[in-house]
């Protein structure tokens, strides 16, 4: 391979491997105009659910929801992941990437996929949600669509393992990969089996949409089904994980507290994820109770204990790096003066936050398998995984993106206090969302519903009056959260496209990576390690779940009794 | 840095702090005891779903349903004309799912115990009982069977809460508790 395809990057020192770089440019461009595109109709479900606005008529409503879905939980997520996985094999690792013209034939699939999926939402005939339970139909191009993506990311995957093995062959990197490129492996390897499952239900519901097949059991359906949509949010958290630890490291120079504790708490996402998926079930019919409780419990919660330890690894890191950069007064002395205005570690920070509070915490709850009579199908569920994949994974996607920018595109942020006041729109207006939905949901209002009042029903059914005003809330939370995201979208398409470009002086006078690095001890944590912010901060989180799970509990005692 | 190599190469051989130890050992432990919880309440508590479902023919179950409803039909439902059935206390009353109404209308009494039977005839369908709050997924082909033991009065509510189409939000039932 001629070395004129790499440049050295002025900023990190890094060899940067032309074909790959442009390859993380096309999908996070893409990635972004699906946010945006999601977005908006995100906007336009959270203006029909407020019910005094009341924006689309039942049909639209439906359509809106599904794009919403599809566009975000999927496209947008899974075009970014993809440039975050060829970051950090290629460029992370001073390597060539695997195979760039299989990588641009992946990128073609997940193109088409997902244009030909939206197509058929459009069209009207497809408003089946994300989620597309049989026997309900969609147009088989809604299917295919599907599919065609889903073989694309699976390429890209194999481009990405392909990267790495020729790094090791090559011996571009010595000693171990760094734990943002574990973090990688992680999300990768989920992502294979992830894509499997999806395959494995996808396929035989594509061939039923074209008459191939009789019937798909309802329930079969939902077991693999699952066994997809779960695994798939776990490639996001893995990923956002990795975005986290990285941008600790690019702004504030901060490494890990132990390589081993972080490594071992990826491991543990990989082991453990694809059967707590069955915390989706756990009110269906024709599955024990021994069944759920098996598969929510240690298997869920070994994956949990992987995030908690993640919840002190990276505020800690961050803790340490502070102090080592001179920040030690006091015990939060470091956090006051953190740079908040550093769109990428704001949006990291809250991304953090918003994770383990609202998604975190919650999630765990709605996964007992008792407590989920009192939440499954309510807005709880909207609720908990705005929580996780809007509050956590898009916005460190979006923090990395500041990043991105400069580094990969090398142009200058343009509109920069839009861009510092970015991450804390978007985290406020999510906040609501989450928040609303929860307390709505909370109150037993249904999920996936155009009309709380039940106007055209043939009886009459009034849900608790806060409810309209609680999704009123939710209504303005929506449209803050589509001011932040839009101002995201503005900062980030004008300056990749209008920005000025990242000569000599402006990585002189604007670095993007902080100089100084090395943080702890070469040894581990065990002698070096002074962290009392963050035991504080964890602490105060950890009483928070434990109470909120207790609380929930009591609600659960309230209901009439069953058996 | 977490973007560059680990600078020891033996990293798995670094000694942990005391509160990293901590930290992990007090998740591991929490985890155990929210595992115990979900087994204690099924000692317990009182809110455990049943594991008791069965494959069955919709055509068949419509059937079970209306021979229960032909038997115990005690009026007919001012607005919406569907039967209300008032089965004795105490034994298996039948509810079904279809796009888009939940049928009949039962009328139980509060404070004893029924064997509530729930199936669907066509789609996946939501049973979110209100103001109460249980919530239950309903299949096609599956029938599921529960004891349920109302213990307030008055009308409750069945919202449909899994998208069923497009008449969805307009699939409501009820459930009316007596004396």
């Amino acid at each position: 391979m001629s070395m004129s395809l790499f440049r050295t990057c002025p900023d990190t020192g890094l060899k940067v491997h032309g074909p790959a770089e442009s390859l993380i440019k096309a999908n996070a461009v893409v990635a972004v105009v699906f946010l945006a595109l999601g977005g908006l109709f995100g906007l336009l479900v959270a203006l029909t659910r407020w019910q005094a606005v009341h924006l689309l008529p039942a049909d639209l409503f439906y359509l809106a929801l599904t794009a919403h879905g599809a566009d975000i939980l999927i496209f947008w997520i899974i075009f970014f992941e993809i440039a975050i996985l060829y970051f950090a094999s290629a460029i992370l690792l001073n390597c060539r990437l695997a195979m760039p013209k299989v990588a641009w034939l992946a990128f073609i699939l997940m193109l088409v996929g997902a244009l030909m999926a939206n197509v058929a939402v459009l069209q009207g005939d497809s408003s089946v949600m994300f989620t597309s339970y049989v026997p309900m139909k969609a147009d088989h191009k809604f299917y295919l669509g599907l599919i065609l993506f889903a073989v694309g990311a699976l390429v890209a995957v194999m481009v990405f393992f392909g990267t790495l093995v020729i790094a090791k062959k090559e011996r571009t990197y010595e000693g171990s990969v760094p734990l943002v490129t574990f973090g990688a492996v992680t999300a990768a390897i989920i992502a294979v089996y992830t894509i499997a499952s999806g395959a494995v239900i996808l396929v035989p519901t594509w061939l039923w949409s074209i008459g191939l097949i009789g019937e798909i059991d309802t329930l079969t359906y939902r077991v693999v089904w699952w066994g997809f949509g779960h695994s798939s949010q776990q490639i996001n958290v893995a990923a956002q994980v990795s975005c986290w630890y990285a941008i600790a490291a690019i702004v504030l120079g901060a490494k890990p507290m132990s390589e081993k504790v972080s490594r071992a708490a990826f491991f543990l996402y990989i082991c453990f994820l694809l059967l707590a998926s069955a915390h989706h079930l756990l009110v269906d019919p024709g599955l024990s109770s021994e069944w759920k409780v098996v598969n929510t419990s240690y298997a869920l919660f070994l994956a949990v204990l992987g995030s908690l330890i993640h919840g002190m690894s990276v505020p800690g890191a961050i803790e340490v790096a502070q102090r080592k950069n001179g920040f030690t007064q006091g015990t939060f002395g470091w956090l006051r003066n953190a740079p908040w205005g550093n769109p990428a570690f704001s949006g990291m920070f809250l991304s953090v936050v918003l994770f383990g509070v609202l998604g975190g915490i919650t999630g765990v709850i709605m996964g007992t398998e008792q407590i989920n009579l009192i939440i499954h199908n309510t807005l709880y569920v909207p609720g908990h995984f705005h929580g996780t994949v809007a509050a956590g994974t898009t916005l460190a996607f979006m923090a990395v993106s500041y990043l991105v920018v400069p580094l990969i595109f090398r142009k200058e942020i343009m509109f920069k206090k839009m861009a510092q006041w970015q991450p804390y729109m978007f985290g406020l207006g999510i906040t609501g969302l989450s928040v609303f939905m929860m307390a709505a949901g909370t109150l037993g209002v249904s999920r996936r519903h155009w009309d709380m009042a039940f106007s055209d029903a043939t009886m009459t059914f009034d849900y608790p009056p806060a409810v309209f005003m609680i999704m009123a809330l939710n209504g303005i939370s929506g449209i803050i959260a589509t001011i932040g995201g839009g101002m995201f979208v503005i900062v980030i398409v004008a300056s990749v496209f209008f920005g000025k470009k990242r000569g000599e002086e402006e990585v002189k006078n604007n670095p993007i990576v902080h100089q100084g690095g090395g943080t702890v001890a070469a040894h581990g944590s065990a002698e070096s390690l002074h962290i009392p912010g963050t035991i504080v901060l964890v602490s105060l989180f950890f009483g928070a779940f434990v109470l909120y799970y207790f609380i929930n509990w009591k609600y659960l005692s309230e209901i009439w009794p069953l058996s | 840095m977490a973007i560059t190599p680990p600078e020891n190469r033996l990293w798995w051989k670094e000694p942990l702090h005391g509160i990293e130890t901590i930290w992990i050992t007090v998740g591991f432990l929490w985890g155990l005891f929210m595992t115990g919880m979900m087994v204690y309440w099924h000692m317990t508590g009182e809110q455990n779903l049943s594991n008791e479902a069965y494959r069955v023919n919709p055509d068949t179950y419509a059937e079970k349903v209306e021979a229960a409803a032909a038997q115990y039909t005690v009026r007919e439902d001012e607005q919406s004309g569907i039967p209300v059935v008032h089965p004795p206390a105490g034994s298996d009353v039948y509810m079904l799912a279809r796009l888009w109404e939940w049928w009949p209308i039962l009328e139980l009494e509060k404070g004893k115990e029924y064997r509530l039977h729930l199936s669907s005839l066509d789609w996946l369908h939501g049973f979110s009982l209100q103001p109460t709050n249980i919530n239950l997924q309903i299949h096609p082909n599956y029938e599921m069977v529960l004891t349920i033991k109302p213990e307030q009065t008055g009308d409750f509510g069945i919202i449909c809460n899994e998208f069923c189409g497009i008449g969805h939000h307009t699939m409501l039932g009820k459930m009316i508790i007596v004396e």
